[in-house]
């Protein structure tokens, strides 16, 4: 036997008490992997984003195209580097419950957009040259278990063939990685041209536009260059960075770091109450007990440590368990959200955090009670009975 | 006799409660020698179990000297008395005080670990006090699974596991029956004989002071009488 044996012991003594207060201090720090794993996922899509690539979409909506024309017009345009554009096809693969990004494009123009991105199966040039063949992203086929030269029907929500088939039939040329986190992995392009030849409606016309700029202190201006070409024709355009539209994206659901920070730290005060009480409550029951310790020998100050690592072990262990999970699910979570959340993932600093939080927790609510231990007067304690 | 091992002198304690000052014991005097096993008596209040814990280190007198095997007990601080305690005496209570989280095996153990001695030595220790009491069979048992005559002999073992000089015991027997107290004395009784343990202990019970080798009467925070049994 040792010290931790008796301290293990005292946490037991009322199992109900202390497997509900370990429940809650799971819940908590579940719940703080997983918020803290949303917050990740929009403060990295923000940071991600390239500050030299600008999106030119229509003026009044999203869902509103804009003419193909515009392409040479905005590759004259004065800091441009070079432009590609795309098309939402509302595309999905059996279900059309379980959409996912898939977009005509130009195959040329995307690696010149997205010079980052590297091939990492099959090859460019095959997918450059097959007029129905499709680019696929590597998180994309992992899901989905797609290898090259798979011929797959993809259905679209939006676009029907000119025969009136919702189903269009690709062949998977090459595969993709970001380069980064795979959060542009999510993704399936195929040829604008074929595209635009074979649809029933909407000919001559793409969804937005990406544009890289020669020299990225100088994306407002190029930006504002593009949309003053457009103003007052038929289709006006809004150009922004593509940070700045992550970033107005994200703002759409509110300050998301600040209502998580809020969430947690209300999780954590109702902790401090509910762990600080237990600890209380069990100290305060045993007074003779610990009493009868301190005739032992115990000194106070070991007194005092006993009930902080009783407080400690709680916390440490429950805690523990809560991230454990909270990174477990979170994993699970990911290929599923990464579509809308990407970078949803409990990176080091969150854990790191976590760790010190619980350890926090262990301290402050262990405190009041270990110190009233300490101070306990054996001779009075004894004679209390 | 030989020479003492408790030496108390002129001891006072009072206990100030607001502008009330109690003196429960005046200027009192006693001396017990190694090897002694003392009866303390008296009537309820008459300050016995405070004389028990000054001698025992739980407290300090508010004058007066005690000295234990040669240690002025009665100047060392709070910290000092702790380590003094552990290694110098042991305490037996009227309701055993025993851990009910712990067996009985890990009970005895329980002093132990303020030594230095491994795991497997304090195991064996204590299995050892155990056997000394009669109940190396009862080691895995919780307090709860034993009879109050049982809690208070494995209370007893672990008052001498450490092999402290002193034993003190406050109204050990007060709980237990006729039968069970006569155990439990009888086994203080080869503690003291065999063992060499000195022996304190607080009684309201004659017969239980029969036992002893002789009795000392507190009355009031005073010593009546001192005859030996
Ligand atoms: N902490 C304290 N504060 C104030 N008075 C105290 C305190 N402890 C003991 N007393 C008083 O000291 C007196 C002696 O108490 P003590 O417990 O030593 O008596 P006792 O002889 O052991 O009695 P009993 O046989 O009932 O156990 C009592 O009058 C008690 O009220
Ligand atoms: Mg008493």
């Amino acid at each position: 036997m040792n010290t931790l044996h008796l301290v293990r012991k005292n946490l037991g003594r009322k199992k109900v008490r202390t497997l509900f207060t370990g429940l809650s201090i799971v819940i908590a720090f579940l719940l703080f992997g997983l918020l803290g794993a949303l917050r990740n996922s929009f403060t990295l899509g923000v940071e991600l984003a390239g500050a030299d690539r600008l999106i030119t979409v229509h003026k009044v909506s999203l869902v509103q195209l804009l003419p193909i024309s515009y392409l040479r017009n905005i590759q004259s345009t004065e800091g441009v580097d070079k432009v590609a554009h795309f098309t939402w096809f509302g595309g999905y693969y059996q279900d059309p419950k379980q959409q996912f990004f898939a977009a005509p494009t130009d195959p040329e123009m995307l690696f010149e957009v997205y010079s980052e991105w590297k091939i990492v199966d099959g090859s460019l040039d095959a997918w450059q040259r097959n007029r129905t063949g499709m680019l696929i992203g590597q998180s994309m086929a992992t899901i989905n278990g797609w290898k090259v030269g798979d011929r797959l029907p993809i259905g679209s929500t939006i676009y029907a063939q000119s025969d009136g088939n919702r189903s269009w039939e690709f062949t998977v040329e090459a595969i993709f990685s970001d380069g980064a986190d795979g959060a542009n992995e999510q993704a399936l392009y195929f040829h604008y041209d074929y595209f635009d030849e074979a649809r029933q409606f909407g000919q001559g016309q793409v969804g937005w536009y990406v544009t890289k700029v020669a020299d990225p202190d100088t994306s407002e201006e190029v930006a504002r260059a593009i949309d003053i070409q457009f103003a007052n024709s038929a289709a006006e355009t809004k150009t922004s960075t593509e940070k700045g539209w992550v970033q107005g994206f994200a703002q759409q659901f509110g300050n998301i770091g600040l209502i998580v920070t809020s969430i947690l730290g209300a999780v954590f005060f109702t902790m401090l109450l509910v762990a600080g009480n237990t600890m209380a409550q069990s100290v305060r029951e045993r007074t003779s007990e610990l009493a009868v310790l301190k005739t032992l020998g115990f000194s106070d100050a070991r007194v005092m440590r006993m009930v902080l690592y009783e407080s400690l072990m709680l916390a440490v262990v429950a805690g523990g368990i809560g991230l454990l999970l909270s990174v477990v699910m979170a994993g699970g979570m990911r290929a599923a959200v990464s579509q809308f959340l990407p970078g949803f993932a409990i990176n080091s600093d969150t854990l790191l955090t976590g760790v010190g939080l619980i350890i926090l927790l262990g301290l402050i609510t262990g405190l009041l009670p270990a110190l009233s231990a300490m101070r306990l007067n054996v001779v009075t304690a004894l004679a209390r009975r | 006799m030989s020479e003492s091992l408790v030496s108390v002198r002129d001891v006072s304690k009072r206990y100030v409660k607001g502008k009330e000052r109690v003196e429960v014991l005046h200027s009192l005097d006693l001396e017990v020698p190694a090897g002694d096993f003392l009866a303390l008596m008296g009537p309820s209040g008459s300050g016995k179990t405070t004389l028990l814990n000054l001698i025992g280190g739980l407290d300090t007198p508010s004058s007066g000297t005690i000295s234990i095997g040669g240690d002025r007990i009665d100047q060392m601080s709070s910290a000092q008395l702790a380590r003094w305690r552990a290694r110098n005496v042991g305490f037996i209570f009227q309701f055993y005080n025993l851990l009910p989280v712990l067996t009985a095996q890990r009970n005895v153990e329980l002093p132990l670990l303020l030594t230095k001695l491994g795991a497997s030595e304090r195991k064996r220790r204590a299995l050892t006090a155990l056997k000394v009491v009669g109940l190396e069979d009862r080691a895995k048992h919780y307090p709860r699974e034993l009879s109050g005559g049982q809690e208070q002999r494995v209370a007893i073992a672990r008052a001498f596991v450490s092999d402290p000089t002193l034993l003190l015991a406050d109204e050990p027997t007060g709980d237990l029956d006729r039968e069970t107290a006569d155990e439990v004395l009888d086994l203080l009784q080869i503690l003291n004989r065999e063992h060499g343990k000195t022996i304190i202990m607080v009684t309201h019970d004659p017969r239980a002071a029969d036992h002893a080798k002789r009795t000392v009467h507190l009355d009031k925070g005073s010593l009546v009488d001192q005859a030996a049994a």
